[in-house]
This record gives structure tokens, C-alpha cells and sequence, in this order.
């Protein structure tokens, strides 16, 4: 992996793991608008989150709690991603390998 | 602005999922043709990134946040069907795991987020890259396109709560965009910047368009 992508990855953690405990607690957008006109009281939870509202249940510090999210999730999206990446091109593998081998002049 | 549960009714959420959900597969074909192998780990890393920048709300007036969507900054970089594979993987994980954007309204997010957002905007970054073919074009296209992919896409979330009944379309419309059109500033600052620090250190980041 090149350089530049490793200090993509290295700022994403420092995100994750020390600047989002320090996000910004006003609504988004969206809620704004929900609380604004009233619908926002309609919103309902249907499935049990295993680390709701970015929070590991259990820890008491809510920035430490918010903080070991922020690394759960961004190396579980960096695996999936991967993982999807791999899997999506291994489907052509062949497709690419007669690409190369007509390129090359096999 | 991931839409949460209970407030899309069932007609709106199984379309947005239907139309989302077939889009995705499609994408998924065509990720196969423009991704290439030495560009998986950089798809792995973009989306962590884009996961960790969205932890990252900012405020954008008293009492309002907004945060990184980051769909054009991935198609700018790897294209616009890894960009959708990649904006659809986080909005995945967030609804599942962390309680950001519910699971029956999935289908309209990855709908608002991944396709609409993604394909609008990156179009107008192509638009603007074709008049200007130099970095400059590469980084006003992505400036740009990167607002208006967060300005359709509050439009399309407040379209799908207006036919589900929450309120008015022009009150909807009015409200998600007036704060949008301040998010998508935010957008556009921070994936011009991603994308501006790439492609100076590395030109060839930026995925050719031209074969495609």
C-alpha cells in the first residue's frame, strides 16, 4: 500500500479515536428539521444496536465510550470494505486474466 | 441526514429499498470493470476514512450540526461505482450497528447517499472537468459537485418524507435545504481537500475517465 493511502488510514483513526469524542452534540440536519416541524417525535428504534448513538455500552466515560466506537467501526468498515473489494473482483479474475495474458501477447 | 425508523411509511421505504437495493447490485457488476486490483486496499481505507469523518459532526449555525458525506471525494478518487459500493457499505454498518439511520429506511439512505448523491454529483464534477482537463478542473469539479450531491440528496430525503406524510413538500423542501446548502459547504471544503492533497502528492490517484 502506498504511503499516501497509510496516511489516509492513520488520519481516519486519529478521527475516530480522538476527535470524534469532541463532535459536536447540536442535531444534524435532518433533526433539525424533525424537531423544527414535530416528526422527529415519530422516529422509533427496531432493532437492538449492539453500539447505539456511537456509545460501547458498559463504559461510564461517554468520550472513552464514543472514542472505542470510533476505532471499532472505522477497522470493521476498513475489513467489510476490503473484504467487498476482493471479493467483487475476484469475480472477473479470469475475465482479467485473458485481458493480460491478449495484452501481453501470450 | 440518515433518515431514522417510523417516519417513512411502508410504500416509500420498499421502493427507496427496491430501487436502491437493484441499483446496487448493477453497481456491483460495473465495480468489477472499473476497480482495479491494486486499488482494493485504497477502497478499504476510503471507506474507514469516510466512516470516521462522519463520527466528525461540525456546527454549522446555533444549534445545528453537519458532518462529511464523502460520496464525490470516493468517485473523484475511485470511480463512481466503487464510490457507491463504499457510501452503501458505511451506511450499512451505521444502521445495523450503531443505531445512524434505520433498517427499513436503508433503502432510501443508500438511495439519497450512494446513488443520488454519488451519480449527480460526480456528473457535474465531469462536466466541469471536461471545460477545465487540468487539477484545477479536478479540484472546482470536486468542490462542486461535492456540494450538489449533499444539496440532492436532502432534496431526495425531504421528497420521501413529504409522500410519507410528514409534512408539507415545500416546507420540507424549503427547511433540508437551506440547512443543506450550508452542510454541502462543509462537504466541499473537506473533499476538496482530501482530493487536493491526493493528487498533488500522486496525479495518477485520480480515476481516468476517459476509457471508461
Amino acid at each position: 500500500m502506498r504511503k499516501e493511502i497509510w496516511i489516509l488510514l492513520i488520519l481516519a483513526v486519529v478521527l475516530a479515536v480522538f476527535i470524534s469524542p469532541f463532535a459536536s452534540e447540536f442535531p444534524d440536519g435532518l433533526e433539525r428539521v424533525g424537531i423544527d416541524y414535530g416528526f422527529m417525535d415519530n422516529e422509533k428504534e427496531l432493532i437492538e444496536s449492539p453500539i447505539p448513538d456511537y456509545a460501547v455500552p458498559g463504559i461510564t466515560n461517554e468520550k472513552v465510550a464514543t472514542s472505542v466506537a470510533g476505532i471499532i467501526g472505522t477497522l470493521l468498515t476498513l475489513a467489510i470494505a476490503y473484504g467487498i473489494g476482493s471479493l467483487v473482483r475476484n469475480r472477473s479474475e479470469t475475465g482479467s486474466e485473458l485481458r493480460n495474458q491478449r495484452i501481453s501477447g501470450k | 441526514m440518515h433518515i431514522p425508523d417510523g417516519l417513512l411509511d411502508p410504500k416509500t421505504f420498499g421502493t427507496a429499498w427496491a430501487l436502491g437495493g437493484a441499483f446496487m447490485v448493477y453497481a456491483v457488476t460495473k465495480t468489477n470493470k472499473e476497480l482495479q486490483e491494486r486499488q482494493i486496499p485504497f477502497m478499504g481505507v476510503m471507506a474507514a476514512f469516510i466512516f470516521a469523518a462522519q463520527m466528525i459532526d461540525l456546527p454549522i449555525g446555533v444549534g445545528v450540526s453537519g458532518h462529511l458525506l464523502g460520496g464525490v471525494m470516493a468517485a473523484v478518487l475511485l470511480g463512481p461505482w466503487s464510490a457507491s459500493i463504499i457510501m452503501t457499505t458505511v451506511l450499512a454498518l451505521q444502521a445495523f450497528i450503531f443505531l445512524d439511520g434505520g433498517v427499513t429506511a436503508l433503502g432510501a439512505n443508500i438511495l439519497n447517499m450512494a446513488v443520488i448523491g454519488v451519480f449527480v454529483g460526480y456528473g457535474v464534477y465531469l462536466v466541469i472537468r471536461k471545460a477545465l482537463p487540468n487539477r484545477n478542473g479536478t479540484l472546482v469539479g470536486t468542490f462542486v459537485g461535492s456540494w450538489v450531491s449533499v444539496v440532492l440528496a436532502a432534496a431526495a430525503c425531504a421528497i420521501e418524507l413529504a409522500i410519507s406524510g410528514q409534512g408539507s413538500f415545500k416546507i420540507l423542501l424549503t427547511a433540508m435545504l437551506t440547512w443543506h446548502a450550508i452542510i454541502g459547504l462543509v462537504e466541499a471544503v473537506i473533499a476538496t481537500a482530501v482530493v487536493g492533497y491526493l493528487t498533488q502528492v500522486r496525479p495518477d490517484l485520480v480515476q481516468q475517465t476517459s476509457k471508461a
